[in-house]
């Protein structure tokens, strides 16, 4: 039997190593992956809790963050292609204008 | 504590903090991959087999495949990787680092305090899953679709050439 605090505590040291990611990389496509790790993190903290109570909302809590992060990412990729049209680097701090510079 | 979590939560983390803090995005990619697959162990070894199988299929499968995809797309060039790594300067780390710090104290605070106990050994089948999904959870069930579209018909808009 695995103490719940193991997997909890994993969970949230991959969630801080995606916010430290989000945080410090500039790069667009390293910010987008960083959001992912978070997510996938907490999804990991979701089946934690499920499985703690052995019944089935955790597994199904994980489905639903799947759906976001793929939503999600579906998006944030699209808004890099596009980004890239205008700007010469994927730099997250070139891109403060909402409009044509 | 299990020897299999064990393995598989350290690869998984070393393999998290190797892939936030390559250069190269497409190695940061891979090793993504490494950590979503240790993930499914994880997920595997608590008794939960239906989480696994989505998270290889779906993350490890699908999304990793279409951050790939536009990886390539952007055609990320030895002058790109250059430029990410002289992004990637000490001082850079220093302020997120000290409020991750900040963060974990209050979680390590919250673990040690709550309760202990252990996870259920028993498995969660794939068919429980389902039944309190598509019974209790209809709506939310709706309402995931609704976000899939609302994500397809976006990313379909601002994928138009203008």
């Amino acid at each position: 039997m695995i103490a719940w605090t193991g997997p909890a505590a994993l969970a949230g040291a991959l969630f801080l190593l995606g916010l430290l990611g989000l945080l410090a990389r500039r790069g667009l496509v390293f910010v987008l992956m960083s959001i992912e790790i978070m997510l996938n993190a907490t999804g990991l903290l979701f089946i934690t809790a499920g499985m703690r109570w052995g019944n089935p909302d955790g597994q199904i809590m994980l489905i639903f963050v799947l759906n976001l992060a793929g939503a999600e990412i579906a998006l944030g990729l699209i808004l890099i292609l596009r980004l890239r049209d205008r700007l010469p680097t994927l730099d997250g701090d070139a891109a403060t204008l909402l409009r044509d510079g | 504590m299990n020897a299999v979590f064990l393995v598989a939560g350290g690869v998984t983390l070393v393999a998290t903090a190797v892939a936030i803090t390559r250069a190269n995005a497409v190695h940061a990619l891979l090793y993504f991959v490494v950590s979503l697959l240790g993930m499914a162990v994880i997920f595997f070894d608590l008794g939960a087999p239906f989480a696994a199988a989505a998270e290889v299929i779906v993350y490890a499968g699908a999304i990793v495949v279409l951050f790939l995809f536009v990886v390539m797309m952007l055609s990320l060039d030895r002058a790109a990787a250059i430029r990410e790594s002289s992004w990637m300067v000490k001082s850079v780390w220093a302020v997120p680092a000290l409020l991750v710090v900040l963060l974990g104290g209050a979680l390590a605070r919250v673990l040690t305090a709550g309760a202990g106990g252990g996870v259920t050994p028993l498995v969660i089948t794939p068919q429980a899953v389902g039944a309190k999904m598509f019974t209790a959870d209809l709506a939310a069930v709706e309402l995931a679709s609704m976000l899939l579209l609302a994500g397809l018909v976006g990313a379909f808009h601002l994928g138009r050439k203008p």
